[in-house]
């Protein structure tokens, strides 16, 4: 539902149904609405069938990779005499991302319980969440559920009385973007910087403290429940659009929007349709310029592309962008894309690791050399600067975040070009007001 | 347990070295009885005592409101690493306080999806408001210090800020006075 206005009637509210419900928080209140019922069904299976079930509802990860849940968790052998860990990536800090802390502090249960079958079905007995230090109120709510559980006897030595040990843990972070990042997130866990592993060994056979691990984001695992009960069949049925993408995803939209909030549709929903009626389009009835659709690290959109959208894992790719991970930021005309795209490069810039010399020195220097451009202090010839630097800057390191920074600027540059131009040549960004006053 | 070693060396008293006047005060340990024992449950969690690191700086931060380089000292022998390694992990992360910081520490969201939503002018608000005047900089009265910080992650309720452990939504510049008239 669209938290925190009501559902609009054009939404699939399977995760988000119960946002906004104070009772829904604690295990009295998540039993009531039928929690703990799919953990409960899932320790009486084999833990093979229980990773098909996933692999056959299409299931993918909902953290920005879009990778099938299903085969990561086939990668993970159950009984290979060694430790198996999960982690649940809810270090959400992608800019214009707000779902999980959404699921955090009105479902903790639901993830508690996704974490428990996912980790049983790997053969993993210890489960971290990590939490980004700022969520002061996911981490209270996710605390609290984990130690309700624990008294309930869902959690611990002998989880549901199944025998099995099952232990869920928090882990809190400590201001950093960079530790969203899977490998940088476990070197983090393991008490280190936040610096990104080079990959192979994938975590699967290498992870956290050197043993098999699956990493996966908050709302892959807080799906998994309702497939479990529902079946692999009724998560597939919900797509209007491709059989790749299946099942509802949620879409946090931010910036220019009249009700920005945390919505859930079903997979190839129309995004023009998204904006306009479900999220209610403009401020003032100001029109809209250019959207954001999967989180500051995804190509920007212009208005045309995403009302040409399916909102599917293939529909963002089809349209220039990506569906990432569903932080949908909208910008409207009286806003300078000039502006937003330094703010963004800032963002890059500022979160660096710096263990590789492309991302460190680049992102500092796209920064500035944007931030001259807004400044009015611009040349031609930063442009052709920019686009060379993106070029030295994607594909070149460990992780993406020095890609991600370049994209921004890249997509920025080809799709309103005129705007930086304008200010090149000693313009300034008027918006429509001010043309009004 | 003994010192922790240094490149070979014993690692030095940091005492000895130039540190400002309030470090120099002879540091009282942290982990001491119910924090000890606290941390001991937290190292428990973990196939490696080096994993309770960030939970620990955590803690001495609750405990005392920042992490200085004699709890960091400390933080090294309780989880048997060096004091060097400890504090190239608090200079990682943005959370941990390396200096002591006013009694309200705020912090506002400036990244982008809020910059188009008027977090500038809430951060003109808070700095007129405290009479802090300028960004990191405390206000004359020594009670507020206004940092702009990266995304919290909470964008649709734009303009979020954090005063210290407290997270509040959809700040807006008319809305400044109220909640610091708030704070005791």
């Amino acid at each position: 539902m669209g938290y925190p206005h009501p559902s609009h009637p054009r939404e699939t509210p399977i995760l988000s149904r119960h946002f906004g419900e104070p009772e829904a928080r604690t295990l009295h209140g998540w039993r009531g609405r039928g929690g703990y019922q799919a953990l409960e069904k899932a320790l009486g299976m084999a833990q093979g069938d229980i990773v098909n079930i996933v692999k056959d509802s299409g299931l993918r990860g909902r953290g920005g990779a879009g990778f099938p849940t299903g085969m990561k968790w086939s990668f993970m052998k159950p009984g290979d005499g060694k430790p198996h860990y999960l982690c649940c990536n809810a270090d959400e800090s992608e800019p214009g991302t707000f779902k999980d802390r959404e699921i955090m502090r009105w479902t903790p249960h639901a993830l508690v319980e996704g974490c428990a079958i996912a980790a049983y079905a790997m053969g993993a007995e210890t489960t971290y969440i990590y939490i980004r230090g700022e969520f002061t109120e996911p981490l209270v709510w996710m605390d609290r559920a984990i130690r309700e559980a624990y008294d309930a006897g869902i959690l611990g030595a002998n989880a549901m009385g199944s025998g099995k040990r099952l232990d869920v843990h928090v882990h809190k972070g400590a201001g950093a973007y960079i530790c969203g990042e899977e490998t940088a997130l476990m070197e983090s866990l393991e008490g280190k910087r936040g610096n990104p592993r080079i990959k192979p060994p994938f975590p699967a056979v290498s992870g956290v403290f050197g043993m098999p691990t699956t990493i996966n984001n908050v709302e892959t695992l807080a799906a998994v429940p309702a497939i479990l009960m529902q079946g692999a069949e009724w998560y597939k049925g919900m797509s209007l659009s491709n059989p790749k993408s299946t099942g509802t995803k949620l879409y946090s939209v931010c910036g220019n929007i009249k009700r920005p909030g945390t919505y859930e549709v079903v997979m190839g929903f129309p995004f023009g349709e998204f904006l306009h009626d479900v999220c209610g389009g403009g401020v003032e009835r100001r029109k809209l310029k250019a959207v954001i659709p999967g989180g500051a690290s995804v190509p920007i959109q212009t208005m045309a592309e995403a009302e040409a959208t399916l909102m599917d894992y293939e529909g963002f790719v089809a349209q220039g962008s990506m569906l990432g991970s569903g932080g949908v930021i909208v910008i409207d005309e009286n806003q300078s894309m000039v502006r937003v795209i330094a703010r963004l490069a800032r963002f890059f810039a500022h979160e660096s690791c710096g263990q590789c010399t492309q991302c460190r020195e680049g992102t500092a220097w796209m920064t500035k050399i944007v931030e001259r451009i807004r400044d009015g202090q611009g040349t031609m010839e930063d442009l052709d600067t920019l686009l060379d630097m993106a070029d030295n800057m994607t594909g070149t390191t460990i992780c993406v975040l020095s890609d991600s920074c370049a994209v921004p600027v890249v997509s920025g540059i080809k799709k309103f070009r005129s705007e930086f131009e304008a200010l090149i040549q000693g313009k300034r960004f008027y918006n429509v007001l001010t043309q009004v006053a | 347990m003994s010192r922790p070693l240094v490149g070979g060396l014993e690692s030095p008293d940091l005492a000895s070295h130039d540190t400002p006047a309030h470090e120099r005060e002879p540091h009282v340990p942290v982990f001491m009885g119910a924090v000890r024992q606290e941390l001991d449950e937290i190292v428990a969690r973990y196939p490696s005592k080096m994993a309770a690191l960030l939970p620990a700086l955590w803690i001495v931060q609750r405990e005392r409101g920042w992490v200085s380089e004699d709890s960091m000292a400390e933080v090294a022998v309780a989880l048997a690493l060096t004091p060097a390694y400890v504090k190239g992990v608090v200079t990682f992360y943005t959370m941990y306080h390396q200096h002591p910081v006013t009694k309200y520490f705020i912090q506002v969201c400036t990244t982008s999806p809020c910059g188009i939503c008027g977090a500038e002018d809430v951060v003109k608000a808070l700095l007129r408001h405290t009479r802090a005047g300028e960004l990191g900089v405390p206000s004359p009265d020594d009670r507020f210090t206004v940092i702009e910080v990266e995304c919290l992650g909470a964008c649709g309720f734009a303009t979020p800020i954090m005063i210290n452990d407290e997270f509040i939504e959809s700040v807006t510049a008319q809305s400044v006075p109220e909640i610091l008239a708030r704070l005791a």
